[in-house]
């Protein structure tokens, strides 16, 4: 536990340090967003309709992209190698990798997306809605797409190979996420939805270290 | 486990499985074609035209068992990458490599033949019905974990990587098919469809089994095929391939004279 403890504070001091990186999801997230009432339309009312989707893609796209590099610099410098071979589990590691990538990306997006909801003119209802669905859903997209990260962290070239790998798996995540913001923004209670994607949460956050220290240990030893 | 018995299953199993794999394939195409015959016979000849849908119902006999096919060369591959991560089988993730493209090309004929049968029967090559959908991330995931083999150079690395996500893919299958036919059912009418009778004739039933079970034999007949070429490129440098190539060789000069 104190392991534990320690990297998550390594890594918030990190990223800390290094503040500028934590804005490029952010930033990313907004252009995303602005590309939509460009591209399609700026009618308020067909905004206001595809809003919930709409945030919530651009919201899984900014996470995924923002994985890419959370196991490489470990990896490259040796640390990865280590904390292999220590008595510590990888598990852990992974968790606390994932959680404090989390905390440093997700957070700020959730705090910023209700300002984004509203340029898209998404019923003011629907925005406790949002952020409770962001905040369950994007932990699981950081740890399910952590997966694909660790599996393709000894890969030279890997950019493209990310998305192929996580997306399909982000499907669900989307599904429940964009409803229940969808169903709040009609007036009608979105507690299914998020009551389903309460157990995904738990799901992912359970399973999916187990999976992500087998493919750092694969890739460790290649 | 033994490390001799290790040893064998790791260096020795492509000795033994390529001349059986070679013995087994005359009779797999002979189980395949006697499955085949009759069941194309009967379903595009004898079976009764549906009182609905007329003849072009008889896609179903290609599409249903290519549908089934695609899942179950899923489910094969999960267990094959269980025993290639418990017990580091090799032979294991050579089933599962050669699994992929099988499985996908299933799940492409499948989407495929569906679009060809929704022309006519939904006046739409393509909806975005639940079960459609969830073929369709199928084939993804088999796209995925074919890109993900390949980017590796070291097989024995991408053998390991792939049998995870294979792994993580069976566990998720569930989970996306269920929100994709909760997604379905809350975001669209109920598509009405002349296939969702609640029995099916036993003229048509027959070769639609007929069918099914061919497809389970050209599935492993079109495996053994790609397990021994997967085998042979993989193993190019080492001894038992280079004997082969040179009884190949003997034999041939042999006719020669």
């Amino acid at each position: 536990m104190n392991t534990f403890l320690t990297l998550i504070k390594r890594d918030l001091v990190l990223a800390y340090r290094g503040r500028g990186e934590a804005f490029n999801s952010l930033i990313f997230f907004g252009l995303v967003i602005l590309l939509f009432p460009i591209g399609i339309s700026a009618s308020e009312k067909l905004l206001s309709e595809i809003a919930p989707g709409l945030i919530w893609i651009a919201a899984l796209l900014a996470t995924m992209l923002s994985l890419d590099n959370l196991f490489k610099e470990d990896f490259q410098d040796g640390t990865l190698e280590q904390w292999a071979v220590s008595q510590h589990s990888l598990i852990s590691f992974a968790w606390a990798r994932l959680f404090s990538h989390w905390v440093i990306t997700s957070v700020p997006l959730i705090i910023i997306a209700p300002l984004f909801a509203l340029s898209l003119s998404l019923p003011t209802d629907a925005i406790g809605v949002l952020i409770v669905s962001l905040l369950l859903g994007t932990p699981l997209l950081t740890f399910i797409g952590g997966i694909g990260v660790a599996l393709t962290t000894g890969l030279k070239k890997s950019s493209m190979l990310l998305p192929l790998l996580v997306l399909p798996f982000y499907i669900p995540v989307l599904i429940f996420g964009a409803s229940a913001v969808d169903v709040a923004a009609d007036g009608w209670s979105a507690s299914g939805q998020l009551y389903i994607l309460a157990g995904l949460f738990v799901l992912g956050i359970t399973l999916a270290p187990f999976a992500v220290a087998t493919s750092l240990k694969v890739s460790v030893s290649q | 486990m033994n490390i001799i018995i290790k040893w064998y299953y790791r260096l020795g199993a492509p000795l033994w499985f390529y001349p059986l794999a070679g013995k087994l394939i005359p009779w797999v195409t002979a189980l395949f074609l006697l499955f085949l015959i009759p069941g194309l016979y009967m379903g595009l000849v004898t079976a009764p035209a549906d009182y609905q849908q007329g003849e072009s119902f008889r896609i179903m006999y290609v599409h249903v068992p290519a549908a089934w096919m695609s899942m179950l060369v899923y489910f094969a591959m999960a267990i094959a990458a269980v025993v290639a991560l418990v017990w580091r089988v090799r032979m294991a993730e050579i089933m599962i490599i050669s699994s992929v493209p099988i499985g996908a090309s299933f799940a492409l004929i499948a989407l495929l033949t569906g679009a060809f049968w929704g022309k006519p029967m939904w006046g739409a090559w393509w909806v975005w019905d639940a079960r459609l959908t969830s073929e369709l991330i199928l084939l993804f995931i088999y796209l995925g974990i074919l890109a993900l083999y390949n980017a590796f150079e070291d097989k024995k690395t991408a053998g390991k990587a792939m049998s995870i996500l294979t792994l993580v893919g069976v566990v998720n299958l569930p989970i996306i098919h269920y929100s994709v036919v909760w997604w379905n059912t809350l975001h669209q009418a109920a598509t009405v469809t002349a296939f969702d009778k609640p029995s099916i004739h036993i003229d048509m039933l027959i070769p639609l089994l007929l069918m099914a079970t061919a497809f389970k034999f050209l599935f492993l007949l079109v495996l053994l095929l790609k397990m021994r070429a997967n085998l042979i490129e993989q193993d190019i440098h080492s001894g038992w391939v280079k004997k082969i190539i040179q009884d190949k060789q003997k034999l041939e000069e042999n006719n020669h004279v």
